[in-house]
């Protein structure tokens, strides 16, 4: 349990950071100190267990059906991962509290800063993998927010999306690879992956998951040929970076090779890329780091080389070399924290970060300088410093090794000292460069010391730096062990942690490599203060500018070349495609099985219905003959064909479904009506032989589609209803339970309000968001400047003709109202258990409503009946829902519906369900969105 | 009987299908109505229509399922149509500002260069 609370509270935190005013900068550091001190003194409370080599689970299940469930896994290793995430991030928030000024909106940084850090936690705790790759991407994601926190700079934009672009694009690969790794275990469980290294390593697969698991380690921990997104995630806050580049992000690729360090290690694949990217990156990253001008670039490049380091150590398919690594990550992340932390006050006290421009700060910030000298010390590997142990530990390795080649073998222990050299060179660089010389001219500030607790963080890691070195195995050692043993479990080797170990190999390889650095440093001198920004023997390859054309291919060049291909801003062929794709999407099963008529014999055709659809057919045609050229000929006539659909719904025992269409049909009529006034006129049609001619092919392709729907529509039409319904329907149990458990006997409104009253909720939903999206659009809407004109028949009107012009039928609309409101009530009333409901009531008030628009005109109706229609929809919205939660206070699921039996004094036996709530919701709806689209058109005759 | 209804519905669905392909906006409107009287039928039929009474059951148990028309199609429709109206109005609405805004009442918001 403490697991998911050392899990949650960074989260938790995350969350409560972001609700604290801006400049709550003590606030937010307290509470960001205290998740990271709470989360470190469970971690610690881990100790025993994890010194006792015990594995603590925890587990929910989540998909049972997928073998995926959420698992917390901790072993030492991970405790080790955990202690230093929460550890150092403890530091980082004391740095930030002074670091960030107060103009900088803090509860956004120490949000994302927690949320990042429960992210980190959430893959070195994970036992399963696709969880493990769910919590990196999580990571990507918070370190994009965290390295773009200075939104205005363009460099932190860039910088954070190429962080994202790469990393994330890794996390791929890691998702693809971690699928491939579950396929070959045959779980995703990280315990049965580490009790299958035989297995994993022997598989046919294995070469294609190392490769896709790789490609997600390296590009997190900025390997070669992936590692300049890492100098560019510079343009973070400071802080960020310390945390990102020392114990955090980049160090979780390193976490997971050596995760998975027992279970894939051991093969020449391994042995090759591991160690080969490792080398590269080791090499490539230090020498880079000499010619850097800004602090942090030098540190970031010096990172990678770092990083590289660890991934040699552990490309070498040695358990010893597999524990250097595991004590590197330690080192490293304490050194390099401080050095960034120290770059950040350089920065913060002096204005710059330019090694160019800074000069014997020594003077300002003694303190300060001595902190970073013996920090740099420690990356530079000096004796009697923690950087000293792993070094040793490597070039011990590198005279060792046994690789497939055996030159490589020999050149490496050479690689190694060449890469000690550079490390000591631009240790040098750092240290020389900023605190001695003349002291600088022309800063933006004048130097100081830090605060007091800005220097704290620094100060205790670079304690840590010199205990660690002195007195290793007493310090270190407990903690190392404990997170090598869980590691490497049976295969953990024996190691001895001490500074002496007498005059050997490793030793002179040590002192070489301080004397040649030194060398190198002074050799380079001429060339570091000429000052130009570019690396000697270097290829001019630049990461950045291949990472931007592949870009600007991907998402612009060739997305475009797509577009002009296959895209089109014209309406008509799009839907013509959609409408062809239909069509042969439906004749292909046809065209695969035939189609047959049903057993059944038609039924007698009547006259009547035969005559109403003849009617019906010749209306349809009408429209789509008339639409272009008479609008209120095609509007009537496709009126006509509407109800003879309705009559259809008569015919075939629908009567709810022909309330409702009639009904529709009604608004429908109005509703274009209203719209017909602000369409263009229609220029009268000229024919020419030409322009028929043109014309002819698109016609004929379109009425062949038209033909072809239609006839396919009507042959599926004919082959349903000539076959008898399957026994077994849903409907079957609607109809038998419709009465004993809806409480109604109108099965249709009982499905709608109760049955399936989640859709329902759903539509009506929808019926809400187009009143009020119509309702926001005639809000902005500009007529066309030629019908801003009344119409002749308004212009020749006087006061004395409006009013008599419709009087009769005014007044009997004016009478019509309580009765239409009477007759909506009734409708709704009964429709539980005859035609009618909400539905249907809800038009039919709103159709009297328009008619005494109509009778009466927009203001003269409005200065009597105020309507509000969105009261209407968000009452309406509003009970449907609250009926639907009423049930959860009596422990059913949502939209349970409840008869209720009540006897009343005067109206007798009364029985009331709740879904009469839901249908007069329903109603209520309904009224105030047609409403509100009638009124909303009628008003545009009005307005000024 | 059917076979009368079959064609109706083809006929609606055509001449629907053919406005929908028009390039002016009314009668695109007035063809996705048409087009969706013959889309709510084809779903109403697809249930039992042949001579069941209307799906009002009555309140003795048992139910005689047979003698009733299908009543889930009409549920389904019903909400289909009065979800077509919505989205004619705001089809309608939207073609109207479309049509404040470019000056013309053709789909695609400018007149053919032809």
């Amino acid at each position: 349990m403490l697991l998911v609370l050392l899990l949650g509270l960074p989260f938790a935190g995350s969350i409560a950071a972001a609700f604290f005013p801006t400049n709550a900068r003590n606030a937010e550091a307290w509470l960001a100190a205290g998740v990271a001190v709470g989360g470190l003194a469970i971690a610690g409370s881990f100790y025993p267990q994890m010194a006792y080599g015990q594995v603590l689970r925890f587990e929910l299940e989540w998909l049972p059906a997928f073998g995926l469930s959420f698992a917390l896994r901790m072993d030492g290793f991970a405790w080790m991962f955990a202690s230093l995430v929460t550890g150092i991030g403890f530091l980082v928030v004391i740095y930030a509290r002074y670091y960030m000024s107060p103009a900088d909106p803090v509860p956004r940084f120490f949000s994302f800063f927690l949320a990042f850090m429960g992210s980190m936690l959430g893959v070195v705790l994970s036992g399963n993998l696709i969880q493990l790759v769910f919590f990196w991407e999580l990571t990507s994601l918070f370190s994009f927010l965290l390295i773009g926190y200075w939104h205005q700079s363009a460099a932190a934009r860039d910088g954070a999306r190429m962080a994202l672009v790469i990393t994330s694009a890794g996390g791929l690969c890691l998702f693809a690879g971690a699928l491939v790794l579950g396929r070959i275990v045959g779980s995703y469980e990280l315990d049965a992956l580490l009790a299958s290294g035989e297995r994993i390593r022997g598989h046919a697969l294995y070469l294609p998951a190392l490769i896709l698991v790789l490609l997600g380690a390296f590009t997190k921990s900025a390997q070669f040929p992936f590692h300049f997104w890492l100098p560019h995630a510079m343009a973070a806050p400071t802080p960020v970076s310390a945390y990102l580049h020392s114990a955090a992000m980049v160090k979780l690729g390193v976490f997971l090779i050596a995760r998975l360090w027992p279970v894939m290690s051991g093969t020449d694949a391994w042995m090759w890329t591991v160690g080969i990217v490792g080398l590269c990156s080791l090499l490539l990253g230090a020498y880079a780091a000499i010619f850097q001008h800004d602090l942090k670039g030098l540190l970031a490049y010096s990172t990678i080389s770092h990083l590289g380091l660890i991934t040699v150590l552990l490309g070498l398919n040695s358990a010893l070399a597999a524990v250097a690594a595991v004590f590197h990550i330690l080192n490293h992340a304490t050194f390099k924290a401080s050095l960034f932390m120290a770059a950040g006050v350089i920065d913060h006290e002096s204005g710059t970060r330019d090694i160019r421009r800074l000069n014997g700060l020594y003077r300002f910030m003694p303190i300060t300088a001595t902190l970073a000298m013996v920090a740099a010390a420690a990356m530079a590997g000096v004796p009697l410093l923690n950087g000293f142990l792993s070094k040793e530990m490597f070039f011990a390795e590198s005279l060792t090794v046994e690789g497939p080649v055996e030159t490589l073998n020999r050149a490496l222990r050479f690689i190694a000292v060449l890469w000690g050299m550079f490390s000591v060179a631009y240790s040098l660089r750092f240290i020389h460069g900023v605190f001695f010389g003349q002291p600088a001219a022309g800063l933006p500030r004048t130097p100081k010391e830090p605060p007091r607790w800005m220097r704290f963080p620094i100060e205790l890691l670079v304690l840590a730096c010199l205990v660690v070195g002195i007195l290793p195995a007493i310090t270190i050692g407990p903690i190392l062990d404990v997170g090598v043993r869980a590691l490497l479990g049976a295969e953990a080797p024996a190691y001895s942690l001490a500074v002496w170990h007498g005059f050997t190999g490793p030793l002179v390889m040590s002192l070489i490599a301080l004397a040649g650095g030194a060398a190198l440093y002074v050799l380079l001198q001429g060339f570091l203060r000429r000052g130009v920004e570019k690396i000697p023997l270097f290829p001019p390859v630049d990461g950045r500018r291949i990472f931007d054309r592949v870009l600007v291919a991907l998402s612009w060049r060739w997305a475009r070349g797509l577009d002009a291909l296959l895209g089109t801003r014209r309406l008509q062929p799009q839907l013509r495609w959609a409408i062809a794709a239909a069509l042969l999407a439906g004749l292909w099963p046809i065209w695969q099985r035939g189609l047959q008529w049903g057993p059944l014999p038609s039924s007698e055709i009547h006259p009547a219905l035969a005559l109403a659809w003849a009617v019906g057919a010749v209306c349809a045609l009408g429209a789509a003959w008339q639409a272009k050229f008479h609008r209120l000929v095609a509007l009537i006539l496709a009126g006509g064909a509407g109800l003879v659909v309705c009559l259809t719904f008569v015919w075939f025992s629908a009567p709810d479904l022909a309330l409702t269409q009639l009904l529709v049909e009604i608004v429908t009529a109005v509703l274009l009506l209203l719209g017909l006034r602000w369409l263009p006129k229609r220029v009268p049609f000229v024919w020419t032989a030409a322009g028929a001619r043109a014309a002819l092919p698109r016609r004929v392709r379109d009425l062949a589609i038209a033909a072809a729907s239609g006839a396919g529509l009507a042959a599926i039409a004919y082959a349903v209803m000539t076959r008898p319904l399957p026994d077994n329907t849903i409907s079957r149990y609607f109809m038998e339970h419709a009465y004993p458990e809806g409480g109604g006997t109108n099965v249709v409104n009982v499905i709608l309000v109760d049955f399936r009253g989640f859709d329902t909720l759903g539509e009506i939903a929808v019926l809400g968001v187009v009143g009020l999206a119509v309702f926001a659009l005639l809000r902005r809407f500009r007529p066309a400047p030629e019908s801003t004109e009344p119409p002749p028949q308004q212009k020749e009107q006087s006061a004395a003709s409006a009013a008599e012009d419709l009087l009769v039928p005014a007044i009997i609309m004016r009478l019509m109202f309580p009765a239409m409101a009477l007759l909506a009530v009734y409708l709704l009333l009964r429709g539980h258990n005859l035609p009618g409901g909400g539905f249907v009531a809800g038009l039919t008030l709103a159709t009297g409503v328009i008619l005494q628009y109509m009778a009466g005109g927009t203001r003269w109706a409005e200065s009597r009946l105020a309507i509000r229609p969105v009261r209407w929809i968000g009452v309406g919205l509003l009970l449907a829902a609250a009926t639907g939660l009423g049930s959860w206070l009596f422990a059913h699921p949502f939209l349970t519906s409840h008869t209720a039996h009540l006897h009343l004094p005067l109206l007798g036996e009364l029985h009331l369900p709740s879904a009469f709530f839901f249908d007069l919701g329903v109603f209520s709806l309904v009224v105030g969105a047609t409403g509100l689209v009638l009124i909303a058109l009628a008003h545009q005759s009005i307005r000024d | 009987m059917e076979l009368i209804v079959a064609l109706g519905i083809g006929v609606l669905a055509g001449c629907g299908v053919w406005l929908v392909l028009r390039p002016r906006t009314f009668q695109v409107v007035i063809g996705l109505s048409l087009f969706s009287y013959a889309v709510n039928l084809l779903i109403f039929i697809m249930g039992w229509v042949r001579g069941g009474r209307a799906p009002i059951v009555g309140t003795s148990a048992p139910v005689d399922v047979a003698s009733f028309t299908d009543p889930l199609p009409q549920a389904l429709v019903l909400t289909a149509i009065v979800i077509s109206f919505a989205t004619t109005a705001l089809l309608l609405v939207v073609l109207l500002a479309a049509r404040g805004l470019t000056g013309t009442d053709h789909v695609d918001g400018r007149e053919p260069e032809e």
